[in-house]
């Protein structure tokens, strides 16, 4: 997704008073380009999961591995909001991030089977992977910690006094951890361009939100920080980047830190050893059948005749490619040396 | 070309199950997400997606079959065009990716290799030379850490001091007396009370290059913030296979004060030396406290830096030099002595050079080790000892079990056993929560008597 970067917005009028807190915008309109693109770095995400799902199945991936099938839409609106330097962590279900971030594909398989060409040498898998160039930072197993390493990245471009954002992603079980509300109150207090990207995809590993969340319109969390908030539709992308437009503004004009529930939904287990007996197969059925994220672009290309059935038959194919590519290099890949095993300790 | 649906493993743990129902027939049209099969593993039954679209062409293994090897194939996919008489042989058919994989399901599954190599050996350089006639200016361990903070802050704009306290009120213990008129709000950051919370804020600024000092309150406090700093500090360089990791210094005063009872009075230097990827200090001079905090900050580690309140007011020579920094991970042999060692660190060294005092008086010659650092832990300047003096003492204040003076003891008698004429002994805080009272709490730490006893032990004296 070689989302075009965009010019960091200048302060809007020098000397007006602050913005009233923002309501969640209107979808953004997508050019073709923009339909285009989303279409593609969602098929990349989905056929990139489907496709570790099926290594994991053939042994070729170990662990735990937690696929972002169904959430794609979140990431790829978000990316299409930022400029460069802006900086991007999540938890552990994070491979469609790292692909947001442009990260290579062959990197990220590779990791998965644990290859010395893996984007950690194949020491971290899959839910530890970093590119300082990239500006992704992780990948981190710990529910909840990212939110306060999240709210660091904030800190530090307020410290260096640059205009860059951190998107801080978590999810609805990640929501009620103690460090999250610690995190909250400094970023507010020191007013950190930090957007925290809640994923409410409805299950905390097996758990309902109504049945782990007292008060389950997240948007409203940071109230008592005095943070912002906003509810978007996380399976459409066009609503995303509209908010992403608003909060990365909210951010960069010195704001300070704003939340953004995004509703979502995975369509597979929570990870590949998870049967989800704790939600009907209707409720499944009916997210994929009436609000898959990219069904609906699909659908306008379709309808507005900006790309035909063939057209996008070749993006699949394109989009495929790229993925057995990286299957095979991540398969034929040689394993670390033994001596990485006693690399990377310290420097 | 037909594809080969293979049994696939769904638990980290799996490698056989049952096919215990198909939800698709033969002949029947398969999309990429459709649910074909339920398959029982170890832990559940669960629900098996298709990953490519077709037409499910014969079912190669039967509903009810139990304890059929991962990587089976079960089932084979037509793709479009193709009709079950391309199926032929189903051994002939593409497997679904890795023609290897059926042979070789888990190639992580292939045994350790029988010996694993040693860790390579860093070198640690030896103190600097302190140039003849370099006035030592006499300076409490307090001051002598503002000043490393000072020094360091005015040679690199990058690092920054947060922590409860540090700015207004000039340090909840004074350590940072000063620094928030000399570099402003933006660089002296006065947090809320939220170790966990500020401990990871450091650590991504941290990632970002940016040199935090960490300041907690007491290390007791720490405890809330323990995860960042073991799982995100410490072990990030390694899991991003080197590319990011954290430049940053947690610090504050640890183990015992006075009379501030159990959840306040604990030594946290066997916990952070536990773990790879940290660097722990724990001085007892100022010079040393000096010199090695300055040179925590200019380390790309996390380097976790153990003080003392005791210490804290404790006045000590330190070299006036521009720029005094000792190196990480080396002991400094406080005391040449022949007849046994003692090692120590921290105010354990107090119960130390007391004792050695009295030995000194009975004709028993000992040396003194300083460790200065706990990890990486320098082994070398103590079996050189060992080797000179046949007996060793190690001297701590934090709990006895799984102590720093257990794993002296324990590499001790691996690579020096034959030069030991006496075994070691380790003298460590009592088994015991700490107790208030005053009588109870004196009893509780170690005592100069028990290194002294424990000396003549391994003298035969």
């Amino acid at each position: 997704m070689a989302a075009a970067a965009k010019k960091a917005p200048t302060k809007s009028k020098a000397g007006a008073k602050p913005p009233s807190a923002p309501t969640t915008p209107k979808p953004a309109d997508f050019n073709k380009e923009q339909e285009l693109e989303a279409y593609r770095g969602m098929l990349l995400i989905r056929r990139f999961e489907e496709k570790a799902g099926q290594l994991y199945g053939m042994g070729f991936i170990g662990g735990f591995c937690h696929l972002y099938i169904g959430q794609e839409a979140v990431v790829t609106g978000m990316k299409m909001g930022l400029i460069d330097g802006d900086q991007m962590i999540t938890a552990y279900r994070d491979h469609g991030h790292m692909l947001a971030m442009d990260l290579s594909p062959r990197g990220v398989m590779a990791e998965l089977t644990g290859r010395e060409a893996g984007l950690s040498k194949g020491k971290g898998g899959s839910m530890h992977m970093f590119s300082k160039e990239k500006h992704f930072y992780g990948g981190h197993g710990i529910v909840g910690a990212q939110v306060s390493l999240g709210t660091g990245l904030a800190f530090a471009n307020r410290y260096r006094g640059n205009k860059n954002v951190s998107l801080t992603y978590f999810g609805d079980g990640a929501a009620n951890q103690g460090q999250v509300y610690e995190s909250f109150n400094m970023a507010s207090l020191w007013k950190l361009p930090v957007i925290y990207i809640i994923e409410n995809n409805r299950y905390a590993m097996g758990t309902s939100v109504t049945r782990s969340s007292a008060e389950t319109d997240f948007s409203h969390r940071g109230a008592s920080f005095k943070i912002p908030g906003m509810k978007v539709d996380g399976m459409d992308v066009r609503a995303v980047k509209a908010a992403a437009d608003v909060a990365t503004e909210w951010c960069r004009s010195g704001e300070g830190p704003i939340i953004l529930e995004m509703q979502t939904y995975r369509y597979r287990g929570h990870s590949m050893s998870d049967p989800a007996k704790y939600r009907s197969k209707d409720e499944v059925q009916k997210m994929r059948s009436e609000h898959d994220p990219i069904e609906q672009v699909k659908a306008r290309l379709i309808e507005k005749k900006w790309a035909d059935e063939n057209e996008l038959k070749a993006i699949d194919k394109e989009v495929r490619d790229i993925v057995a590519d990286s299957a095979e290099f991540a398969q034929t890949a040689s394993e670390p040396d033994a001596s990485e095993l006693w690399t990377d300790i310290t420097h | 070309m037909p594809i080969e649906i293979l049994m696939p493993a769904l638990s980290p743990t799996m490698e056989e199950g049952n096919v215990s129902k198909w939800l698709k027939n033969e002949g029947d049209k398969v999309a990429a997400g459709d649910v074909i099969a339920e398959i029982e593993t170890d832990k559940a039954t669960m629900e098996v997606e298709a990953v490519d679209e077709g037409v499910l062409g014969k079912i190669l293994i039967a509903a009810g079959t139990e304890g059929v090897k991962v990587n089976t194939p079960i089932a084979v996919l037509l793709e479009e065009g193709e009709s079950a008489s391309d199926i032929g042989g189903a051994p002939a058919a593409k497997k679904a990716d890795a023609p290897a994989a059926a042979e070789q399901p888990a190639p992580a599954a292939e045994p350790a290799a029988p010996t694993v190599a040693a860790a390579p050996k860093t070198e640690v350089a030896a103190d600097p030379d302190i140039p003849a006639g370099t006035e030592m200016v006499s300076t409490t361990v307090r001051e002598a850490l503002r000043d490393a903070m000072a020094e360091e802050m005015r040679r690199d704009d990058a690092v920054f001091v947060m922590g409860e306290e540090v700015a207004e009120y000039q340090g909840a213990y004074k350590i940072t007396q000063g620094l928030l008129q000399e570099f402003g709000a933006r660089r002296v950051v006065d947090t809320p009370i939220t170790e966990h919370g500020f401990a990871g804020v450091g650590v991504g600024a941290a990632m970002t290059g940016l040199k935090p000092i960490v300041e907690f309150m007491t290390f007791n406090f720490a405890m809330q913030a323990i995860d960042q700093i073991v799982n995100s500090a410490a072990k990030t360089l390694y899991m991003s296979g080197g590319q990011m990791g954290a430049p940053i210094v947690f610090r504050g005063p640890n183990g015992a004060a006075a009379r501030v009872a159990a959840q306040h009075s604990q030594c946290y230097a066997a916990w952070y030396g536990h773990i790879p990827g940290l660097k722990v200090v724990m001085p007892y001079t100022a010079a040393d406290a000096k010199g090695l905090l300055k040179a925590a900050i200019r380390d790309p580690n996390p380097v976790i830096f153990l003080e003392n309140e005791i210490l804290y007011g404790q006045a000590f020579d330190v070299p006036k030099m521009d720029d005094f920094v000792l190196p990480i991970g080396k002991a400094r042999i406080h005391k040449t002595g022949s007849d046994v060692t003692i090692v120590s660190f921290g105010i354990g060294m107090t119960y130390a050079v007391k004792a050695e005092a009295e030995l000194r008086g009975m004709g028993i010659d000992a040396e003194i080790i300083d460790l200065r650092t706990i990890r990486p832990l320098d082994l070398d300047t103590i079996i050189a000892s060992v080797k000179k003096t046949n007996r060793l003492v190690v001297v701590e204040e934090g709990f006895p079990q799984s102590s720093v003076g257990d794993f002296i003891a324990n590499q001790v008698s691996q690579r020096a056993f034959d030069h030991l004429d006496a075994p070691v002994i380790t003298i460590a805080g009592k088994d015991v929560p700490m107790p208030y009272a005053a009588n109870l709490e004196k009893l509780a730490l170690p005592n100069v008597g028990e290194v002294v006893e424990a000396v003549k032990a391994v003298t035969y004296r």
